[in-house]
């Protein structure tokens, strides 16, 4: 197949008019795996706009008070009123995990099978801990605050809709995430990307590469949750 | 080519992951301290979506390694979040719209 060597192609923006003007594949050096997750990751991220930007719309356009997020979202701990504690921990939690996929991603390419392999499954319990806590507080939303869909006791009823459907899609973005970081793990301890053992559903030999790609997907719910947290919680 | 592939892959040595781990800790912090200390208005606005940019450029940029990446697949990316720019700029003004006409029926009544 091509010939190029990468490190003598032109860089920068000479590099971007080259690569899209030759006859060859234009994301040198991007298997295509990671260019089709990339593209998924960037139509999500239309998904996921229209989302918070239809969260502005409703929030601009209501002329009843919205609700303060950091007061229905306050934990009380030993009789003190936290504002967005549960929030703020799941946000850790979330960023903790980003970073064992980025190191895990790292012992993939250096083919450390047992550390990349544990690096996952401490990313794969740390997206259960985040599900975990989000339980938690769509629980006492529901049972205890009295928050539904169509109606809230906090202010204007659109509210409710909004909380449901935004970190409804993300949770089940973690959750599908976790479910791939344990079967990633699981392969990778085996030693599947070194065996070149096929995979169960694909029926195809893969390599360490996969294991970037799913880091991109993972490090993608960590971008959003920062989105959320900020236009959501925050603002 | 599959033995090409290899032996381009970056690997980056584990600090700087550690590092931008840190940082977003940090980043995260402040913005939770906007929230903490009760900061209103335009310092709140702005402090969330400085807090926010730079935490999501730092992940794009190390932990997805766009930083790396060459510029052919980084223009292709990052050029359509342009739109999304545009799209709010288009709901901004029309959810004023909306709140005014809906405050204009409120007390003048159709």
């Amino acid at each position: 197949m091509s010939q190029f060597d990468i490190s003598k192609l032109p860089q920068g923006g000479k590099g971007f008019m080259h690569d899209w003007g030759s006859d060859q594949r234009a994301f040198k050096g991007v298997p295509w795996g990671k260019a089709m997750m990339w593209i998924f990751l960037v139509s999500d991220t239309f998904i996921f706009s229209c989302f918070l930007i239809s969260l502005m719309t409703a929030r601009a356009s209501t002329t009843v008070p919205w609700p303060y997020a950091s007061e229905v979202f306050a934990l009380t701990v030993f009789g003190v009123e936290v504002p967005l504690l549960l929030i703020a921990i799941m946000t850790f939690v979330l960023i903790t995990s980003s970073g064992t996929m980025a190191i895990a991603v790292k012992f993939g390419y250096e083919k450390r099978r047992k550390l990349c392999a544990l690096f996952l499954l401490f990313t794969a319990l740390g997206g259960l801990a985040f599900v975990g806590m989000q339980a938690f507080e769509w629980s006492k939303l529901i049972f205890h605050e009295g928050i539904r869909p169509w109606s809230n006791p906090f202010g204007a009823a659109q509210f409710g809709s909004f909380f449901f459907m935004i970190t409804g899609f993300h949770g089940t973005h973690v959750s599908i995430g976790v479910i791939f970081l344990f079967i990633f793990a699981r392969k990778t301890f085996r030693g599947d990307f070194d065996t070149g053992r096929k995979g169960f559903f694909t029926s195809m030999k893969s390599n360490y590469e996969a294991i970037e790609i799913m880091g991109l997907y993972w490090h993608f719910v960590d971008l959003v949750w920062v989105f959320i947290f900020a236009f959501f919680y925050l603002w | 080519m599959e033995q090409n592939k290899k032996q381009e892959v970056h690997t980056h040595k584990i600090g700087i992951y550690l590092w931008i781990w840190g940082l977003l800790f940090v980043f995260s912090f402040f913005s939770y301290m906007v929230d903490y200390l009760d900061f209103q208005g335009l310092l709140r606005w702005t402090l969330i979506v400085t807090f926010m940019l730079t935490k999501a450029g730092l992940i794009m940029a190390i932990f997805m390694h766009l930083y790396w990446e060459r510029w052919a697949i980084v223009n292709v990316l990052l050029w359509p979040m342009t739109l999304i720019g545009v799209f709010i700029t288009i709901m901004v003004s029309e959810s004023h719209y909306t709140f005014f006409t809906r405050l204009f029926y409120f007390v003048v009544g159709s």
